[in-house]
């Protein structure tokens, strides 16, 4: 993993003591809150419904145990004992007192973590793909060339006041699972004609109140041009995004209303400018950070231990087959722990799981766990005859739900409960839902399905790439669900459609069943998954699932 | 009959806890909406949300939400009126830890 | 009147006549020809919230402008760092936003230089 050098640990310290001192005048009367909110917003700090909210960047996904357990330690010190995992893969505290932000951000700084640029109209967290540096169908691992552009993009003083918010997202697999195409940028590694790395570059892309996938700007860009390309498509945005109107601001505006051509001509020409300022050190900084990244030492024992426990728990195999993944060691696996055990709150865990957690990575995963933005914690390196020990010390602290993939593995935002631009609740529907298909025991059987869940039309929740996603929206002052079917958040991303009117939320649930029969009537084999299934009859017969045949009566 | 004005309360959060409070009669601040200020009218509405803007020393965001009047006083109209009297839906958080605050 | 701003704190702005005068989304190909013929351009900044201004002087610097640039407008004491390491030399502003954001606020942020990110990744011009 990388480590702070003396550079970094000053930056973060001296922004601390910037902070301390801004929270100061802002309590003494000194700046007024017009002037102070920008300032805490550069410091992730927002203003929400019932308290403060910090949000902690984790760049691209990945933390050290030390990091884990620094994050439940404030989490207990500081909040109310949890934490929220988000979308994108950062942290959510939820109930920070203003006095104490510093403070918090100081015990950040002890683990090389802030909350710098985790709002405001900036480069954001740049994410990654969750099983970087150990999946089994990786060119190479992304995460080298994240940081190099989280350190790039940190403080970069032409880019701390764009027309509105951007993020980049970065993979080094041909499964895209860093939704590269709905993302402001998305950098999809390829191999070039002779063999060497580079990207395919995706720009656009994003979610919210326009949903669009992004549009390949170079299908393949050499990984020495990296910073001064995408430099180069920041400060074309910077000097065409629209700032007359926040909702057309987004890049994936100004590319439809200037066209891709375009785009890339002003970005082909703004590149040559740029790259001449880098002059190599970049290619020497990469170098230098590609050292941080060694491939794990890789134990060779023998995994007999793991066939045994597969014979002999039942309980343990299903989780084996729902929650780990191929990891590119044969002897290894992937594992995927579910934040999304009946009747939790999708991607919240309390301080003692994040120390259980935290304690497992150390011992069994070469000290390494990442944040999925499916809000789940992954331990990307734990050689298989560790496997059944693993499951039984997560089972001690309700973290070992076998969902993963499956109906109840949600994507849910914080909602209205939380959320002061919600126009309605996630989090008791993705419970609800959760607690209905444990009812009816079809997780299983149905299989492979994403159900997301978003609170407004921003879609932190990502419900336009779901199979099924779910908005909640405010009608006439009452909660009221809108269903979308067919979105995809893979390389194949698709943007799902509108099934038709809202539900209330007291019958949200039930539309949600009447779906998964649907699917369950009308799939050719077990192995359809409800998204071919959907692909190969259409939205119709989900319709009349949920409405009716149209001559019956009209939305139950 | 939109002249028929709905009764108010100035609303807003909290400057260092960041939690909500209402306005209250004396002109100072509550955690209970039961004890918040009652406007009746628009313009003592704006007046008094003007005051309240200029209070930044003490709260963030103030604004007028509707209420009704119950029993024990205000309660609040709009659902998400109603989760900032009490907090979220996912745990016993927020103002519902304490015992008084209407459920 | 107006306050210039640099390194070494306030001072009151001179005769300004050799300015070139442009808005933050004047296209920098426009001057192109003409960029070694100018002494010194002024950038305006309608809105703090608007950060053109920051990459208008960078694409001058790298198009190779080697006079005075200055920023004038709407700029907050936060933003002193970002348009110094963007290219500028000064920032102008009013006399009431220099009572508003005084001089020792300025001058908290006269160590640009420190703790930028960009002097790790680029070779510094010589
Ligand atoms: S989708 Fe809306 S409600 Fe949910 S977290 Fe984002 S802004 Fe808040």
């Amino acid at each position: 993993m990388y480590r702070y050098n003396d550079f970094d640990h000053g930056f973060v310290r001296e922004r601390v003591r910037q902070f301390r001192s801004q929270v100061q005048a802002r309590i003494d009367g000194v700046i007024s809150e017009d002037e102070f909110k920008p300032l805490r917003l550069m410091n992730g700090l927002y203003l929400q419904l019932h308290a403060y909210m910090l949000r902690v960047a984790i760049p691209y996904g990945t933390l050290s145990s030390a990091q884990m357990r620094a994050l439940a330690m404030i989490s207990q010190r500081w909040d109310k004992g949890y934490g929220h995992f988000t979308t994108r893969q950062n942290i959510q505290y939820n109930w920070p007192k203003l006095r104490d932000v510093p403070d918090i951000l100081s015990d950040l700084a002890d683990v090389e973590m802030h909350a710098i640029q985790t709002s405001g109209n900036t480069i954001r967290n740049i994410t990654a793909d969750h099983f970087a540096g150990a999946a089994r169908d990786e060119i190479a691992d992304p995460r080298p060339y994240a940081e190099l552009i989280r350190q790039w993009s940190t403080d970069h003083p032409e880019f701390q006041f764009l027309p509105r918010k951007f993020k980049i997202a970065v993979t080094g697999s041909s499964d895209d699972r860093a939704v590269t195409r709905a993302h402001d940028i998305g950098l999809r590694m390829a191999r070039g004609q002779d063999g060497d790395i580079g990207f395919e570059v995706i720009v656009g892309g994003g979610l919210g109140r326009t949903p669009v996938i992004g549009e390949v700007l170079r299908e393949f860009l050499p990984v020495q041009d990296l910073l001064p390309y995408i430099e180069a498509i920041v400060s074309v945005y910077n000097m065409l995004g629209r700032r007359d109107n926040k909702y057309k601001a987004r890049i994936k505006i100004t590319v439809r209303e200037n066209g891709i051509d375009k785009i890339r001509e002003l970005v082909e020409a703004e590149f040559i400018l740029r790259r001449a300022s880098f002059g190599g050190a970049d290619q020497e900084l990469l170098a230098r950070i590609k050292t941080a990244f060694p491939a794990p030492d890789f134990i060779d024992a023998p995994i007999a231990n793991f066939k045994t426990a597969l014979a002999a728990n039942d309980d343990f195999a299903t989780w084996v087959e729902t929650n780990l993944s191929p990891h590119k060691n044969p002897d290894y696996a992937i594992v995927t722990i579910s934040l999304k055990t009946l009747g939790a709150t999708p991607g919240d865990a309390t301080d003692t799981q994040m120390q259980v957690m935290a304690n497992l990575a150390e011992q069994f995963s070469h000290d390494e766990l990442r944040v999925s933005h499916e809000q789940n914690i992954i331990l990307p390196h734990v050689h298989k005859s560790h496997l059944a020990e693993i499951y039984a010390r997560l089972a001690d602290v309700q973290l070992a739900a076998a969902n993963v993939g499956l109906a109840s593995d949600f994507i849910a935002c914080p909602g209205m409960d939380y959320c002061t631009l919600a126009t309605a609740r996630s989090i008791p529907i993705a419970q609800e839902i959760a607690a209905r298909i444990d009812e009816l025991k079809i997780e299983r059987d149905v299989g492979l399905l994403k159900i997301k869940i978003s609170g407004c039309i921003n879609a932190c929740g990502h419900h336009h790439l779901a199979h099924i996603g779910i908005l909640g929206l405010d009608r006439a002052g009452v909660e009221n669900y809108q269903i979308t079917l067919g979105g995809d958040a893979t390389q194949n991303a698709e943007i799902g459609k509108r099934a038709g009117p809202g539900f209330p939320a007291d019958e949200i649930v039930s539309a949600i069943e009447r779906l998964l029969e649907a699917y369950l009537a009308q799939r050719t084999s077990r192995t359809e998954t409800f998204l071919e299934t959907y692909r190969r009859i259409g939205i119709e017969p989900f319709k009349i699932a949920l409405y009716g045949d149209g001559k019956a009566n009209h939305a139950a | 009959m939109s002249a028929v004005f709905k009764p108010k309360a100035v609303t807003a959060n909290d400057l260092l806890e960041g939690d909500a409070v209402w306005l209250n009669v004396a002109g100072g601040w509550t955690r209970d909406i039961r004890k918040a200020a009652i406007i009746e009218d628009e313009a003592k509405g704006q007046s008094l949300l003007a005051a309240a803007l200029q209070q930044e020393d003490v709260v963030v965001d103030a604004y007028l939400a509707e209420i009704r009047i119950g029993e024990d006083g205000p309660e609040p109209v709009h659902f998400r009126e109603v989760f900032r009297t009490r907090g979220p839906s996912n745990y016993r958080h927020g103002k519902q830890e304490a015992d008084n605050v209407p459920l | 009147m107006s306050i210039i701003v640099t390194d070494s704190g306030f001072a009151p702005a001179g005769a300004d006549s050799h300015f070139l005068d442009i808005d933050a989304g004047h296209p920098p190909t426009d001057l192109a020809d003409e960029l070694n013929n100018i002494e010194a351009i002024r950038i305006e900044f309608a809105s703090f919230a608007d950060g053109r201004g920051f990459t208008l002087a960078r694409q001058l610097r790298l198009m190779g402008f080697g006079g005075r640039l200055r920023a004038r407008g709407q700029i907050m004491c936060e933003q002193y760092a970002m348009a110094r390491r963007a290219g500028f030399d000064e920032v102008e502003i009013s006399d009431a936003d220099a009572v508003r954001q005084p001089q020792e606020n300025w001058l908290a942020r006269a160590n640009w230089a420190a703790h930028d990110y960009q002097s790790q990744l680029r070779r510094p011009s010589s």
